[in-house]
């Protein structure tokens, strides 16, 4: 194969659906093969059973909501938070050395290892859920806004400053602009990570949520379910992230003029 | 007095990585008055591009001033407006977005903005592109556009460091004309930073131009040649009597660059 040269955008769906094909075919070909034991996983149909028992008959599309509330709080939560001090963080040389270290620190400070405290603190209802996700997400967010920021091109920080801008007037008609498609594109990464973290925090102490359906499955061995959340958390997040991603193409055409 | 009055003016850099500190520009002195279009040439590295800078507020020098209408610069403003090598239009402005950036940020009505924008993208022949971003712009098209959005505020010195000079041949020889037409109608005053001597000479009023770092001003040669001005102007000899001399005085300079 040529090195880096581009394929048609038939080929490159119809290779990006082939592999979604080939994984449930290897699925159901070592499931309803007999190879693995049901036991242990269940056949691709056995999980689609599962998955419409557990929608028409167990209410999990109200789990499903109460996980994507979850996530979207927390998400929010820690962008309302982390892009104004990021963008602080990069402008402003002294609030960067102010909170560079501890925030680096922060950043490796595992959230699920603050569930045992954080249901402490804030007890197991939503709030405990919410503040997971917003410690996983604040310190990144944080962190790579502030790198975003920090990389300006000072050409044109320069050219906004000979015509007449003053400080004010670079940061938010030069750094800001510069700066936003780039921060969306962090946003979509870290909700990215949110859904790891809302799942784990599901995993203890919740009594509902996507995360609650497969930790109670496990108890009845019933892979299938188990498997079907997983998708479905899975389905969810491609969703959301076309989105996002449609989002900052329409808000940023200038970037992909 | 004169209208901008360089005095004295020296940069040094601090050494990198425990060298000795470099002597970028020795005291320089030049004086501008109204209208006058200076350009200033020189070998690469010569300081050139540090003069213009300390005059646009962007560098402070390490000794000497700068006066604008006889007030000390301190730093960047609107009266200096400047003009990069590199590409430095807004990518997510317009074209009439990127030059009504100055306008707008003095707060000005929008029905002037209006008005300015279109008088200037006439000027520069952007007419039709309003609307483009600059990733649509081809480099000459963006230079025009920089250009454009420096006169739109107004300034009372333009200062160009090398402008055309990412541009192909063809290209910069059109954008020196109407640069030097833009030039005929508006009058401004304009510091042009160049090492294209051909270009130094059709532009200027005079040519300025510097030695081997440490820069210093070497000579300064008066252009005698009325406007407007064409590019059959190039091939006369007067043109080539000129463009010799400040030939010999820059290779001797480029020679001794070469050097280090």
């Amino acid at each position: 194969m040529r090195p880096l040269t581009p394929i048609s955008p038939r080929l490159r769906i119809a290779l990006g659906l082939g592999f979604f094909v080939l994984f449930f075919a290897a699925w159901a070909a070592v499931t309803l093969g007999g190879l693995v034991s049901r036991t242990f996983l269940a056949d691709p149909i056995t999980m689609l059973q599962d998955g419409w028992y557990l929608l028409s008959e167990r209410g999990f599309a109200e789990d499903i909501g109460i996980t994507v509330w979850r996530v979207v709080g927390g998400f929010v939560m820690a962008a309302v938070i982390g892009v104004p001090l990021g963008i602080a963080m990069g402008a402003y040389k002294p609030i960067e050395a102010l909170l560079e270290p501890f925030v680096s620190f922060a950043r490796y400070l595992p959230a699920s290892a603050f569930i045992p405290l954080l249901i402490l603190w804030a007890g197991i209802g939503e709030m405990q859920k919410l503040l997971v996700i917003f410690i996983g997400s604040v310190f990144q967010i944080i962190l790579m806004v502030s790198v975003i920021v920090s990389a300006t091109r000072k050409d044109l920080v320069e050219a906004a400053y000979t015509l007449g801008a003053g400080h004010t007037g670079v940061l938010r008609r030069v750094i800001l602009p510069a700066a936003a498609p780039e921060i969306a594109e962090t946003l979509r990464l870290v909700l990215g990570w949110a859904w790891t973290y809302v799942i784990v925090a599901e995993l203890i102490g919740a009594s509902a949520g996507i995360g609650y359906m497969i930790i109670a499955s496990q108890a009845l061995l019933a892979t299938g379910q188990m498997i079907f959340g997983i998708l479905v958390i899975g389905i969810i997040g491609l969703i959301s992230d076309t989105a996002f991603r449609l989002a900052n193409r329409s808000l940023f055409a200038w970037r992909f003029a | 007095m004169s209208l901008l009055e360089i005095t004295g003016v020296t940069r040094t850099f601090p050494g990198v990585r425990g060298g000795p500190p470099v002597r970028a520009l020795e005291p320089t002195d030049l004086s501008l008055e109204e209208n006058d279009f200076v350009t200033i040439l020189g070998p690469s590295g010569c300081g050139k591009s540090t003069l213009l800078r300390i005059v646009g507020g962007l560098d402070r020098p390490t000794a000497g001033t700068v006066t604008l209408d006889g007030r000390p610069v301190t730093g960047p403003g609107r009266d200096r407006g400047m003009v990069f090598q590199s590409y430095t239009l807004f990518p997510w402005l317009t074209v009439a977005e990127n030059i009504a950036f100055g306008p707008k940020q003095r707060g000005m009505p929008a029905a002037e903005i209006r008005e300015i924008v279109a008088d200037y993208i006439d000027a520069v022949g952007l007419r039709g592109f309003e609307n483009y971003w600059p990733a649509h712009l081809s480099g000459g098209m963006q230079q025009r556009c920089a250009i454009a959005r420096a006169l739109a505020n107004d300034p009372r010195v333009l200062l160009l460091d090398e402008p055309f000079g990412a541009l192909d041949n063809q290209t910069r020889m059109l954008m020196q004309e109407l640069l030097l037409s833009v030039w005929e109608t508006h009058r401004k005053t304009v510091i042009f930073v160049t090492h294209d001597i051909e270009e130094a000479v059709f532009m200027a009023s005079r040519v300025v131009t510097m030695t081997a770092r440490p820069g210093r001003i070497k000579s300064i040669t008066p252009v005698p040649f009325g406007h407007p001005r064409d590019y059959t102007l190039k091939s006369t000899p007067e043109f080539s009597e000129i463009r010799l001399k400040l030939t010999e005085e820059i290779r001797s300079e480029a020679i001794a660059a070469a050097k280090g």
